[in-house]
């Protein structure tokens, strides 16, 4: 395995973290605003949300990228494979996103909203000012984790074709005829990435501790 | 599109077949998985520093660890040095070894979790080794950690998905055999979701079904 090799195997870590950052960015949002759905009670929708949860729990990331990337052409939507990569790690992390905010949600004190309904506060700056600085401060800890779980399906990229770490290093492995040395790089840094969330959200829960602990 | 469910109607053999073999691997990997991560967990439990270490290492390596590479290197990676599996081989030792790992760092957390006292009671009545695991420590371990066991065969049925790639003919398989052979993704790819769904379902009342049992023990 030559240097241009290895170089190769970061340029596809580069595309993993390029992808999950857009499948986490999109998929925060979306997740929020599914758990309101649910928390508002808001009918018919938050019964369809409750079911789109389940389903994508439930739904191997490789099965929805594959539906995606030959069902979508068919129905006149095309899509490349980091399209239907990128929507397929959204669909799924939105999923488990919305779990953890309605968990915050569902914690929320009432009180705190009745204050600020008592002080003539409208339904939008309600949340804006006093329930999501909160929840997002809850739900930190489990967002990241879930960030460092959708790195870990981030190889489904490869089935359809984008060169990610996982692909990037099979591809290597198949030219030299040595797959165990490109495996290891390729695993070396999928822990570095994940070790470093991993400690980003270790930081975080320490920090809220000591900030409760002063309070 | 009617017409489409109704091709896949008529592959029902092939992903029968395919919904067979997901279960089948789920069933074995998980079974291996929760016996060889108790096992394990004693060794994380250890006293011993250089021995829990080693178990340390290993359960905290697999957890960084996607899958499909980990797949990988046991299909592709392990032949070079000398160790040959088939697809159904290299599938389920790789399903299993994987998971052995999070098993065994569930059942670490919820045996830190437990209480002392009824160890130190099984001790004042003289048990010890692995008798004492399995007559005491081992059932209340198992009820208490039901739900996040439930979650991680859910894992399981998932990641199974992932050994399409090794051309074991699973569901995913299944259902991509029936899309190449009569070009109808959506249909195909659905059937299988939604199978993969009913699955879910019958393990989570699976496991409401132990936590109800837990709750009467009590």
């Amino acid at each position: 395995m030559s240097s241009a090799d290895v170089l190769a195997i970061f340029g596809g870590a580069l595309t993993t973290l390029l992808l999950s950052a857009a499948g986490i960015a999109a998929g925060l949002p979306i997740g929020l605003g599914m758990a309101l759905v649910r928390w508002g009670r808001v009918p018919v929708a938050a019964r369809g949300v409750a079911i789109y949860v389940s389903l994508l729990r439930a739904t191997p990331l490789v099965t929805l990228v594959l539906l995606l990337f030959f069902a979508l052409p068919n129905a006149g939507i095309p899509v490349g494979p980091i399209s239907a990569g990128v929507l397929a790690l959204t669909l799924n992390t939105a999923a488990f996103n919305c779990e953890i905010w309605r968990a915050a949600l569902m914690d929320f004190p009432k009180e705190q909203i009745e204050a600020a309904q008592s002080v003539g506060m409208r339904r939008g700056l309600r949340f804006r000012r006093i329930v999501l600085p909160q929840i997002a401060r809850v739900s930190l800890p489990g967002l990241i984790n879930e960030m460092s779980l959708l790195i870990k399906v981030t190889p489904v990229l490869a089935v359809v074709g984008v060169v990610d770490i996982t692909r990037a290093a099979v591809r290597i492995g198949a030219e030299t005829y040595e797959p165990l040395p490109p495996f290891f790089v390729a695993l070396a840094i999928y822990l570095a990435i994940v070790f470093a969330l991993v400690s980003v959200q270790r930081w975080v829960e320490r920090r809220q501790l000591q900030r409760a602990a002063a309070a | 599109m009617i017409h489409d469910f109704a091709v896949v109607w008529g592959e029902r053999d092939l992903m029968l077949s395919g919904l067979a073999n997901t279960v089948v691997l789920s069933v074995l990997a998980g079974l291996c998985a929760l016996l060889l991560g108790a096992l394990l967990s004693t060794v994380l439990m250890q006293k011993q520093r250089a021995v829990a270490l080693g178990a340390r290492v290993f359960v905290d390596v697999a957890r960084c660890t996607p899958f499909l590479l980990f797949a990988y290197l046991i299909y592709y990676g392990l032949p070079s040095l000398g160790v040959r599996f088939d697809n159904w081989g290299a599938g389920l030792v790789a399903l299993i070894v994987y998971h052995t790992a999070y098993m065994a760092e569930i059942l670490r957390a919820a045996w830190v979790a437990q209480p002392r006292e009824p160890i130190e009671a099984g001790l004042a009545f003289g048990y010890s080794g692995l008798r004492m695991f399995r007559r005491i420590v081992l059932p209340p371990l198992v009820l208490a950690s039901a739900p996040v066991v439930g979650n991680q065969v859910i894992q399981i049925v998932k990641d199974s998905a992932f050994l399409t790639i090794i051309a074991l003919p699973e569901l995913t398989h299944a259902a991509s055999s029936v899309q190449s052979r009569h070009y109808v993704p959506f249909a195909a790819f659905l059937t299988a979701v939604l199978l993969y769904w009913g699955i879910c379902l019958v393990i989570e009342s699976g496991v409401s079904a132990v936590g109800r049992m837990a709750e009467a023990r009590r």
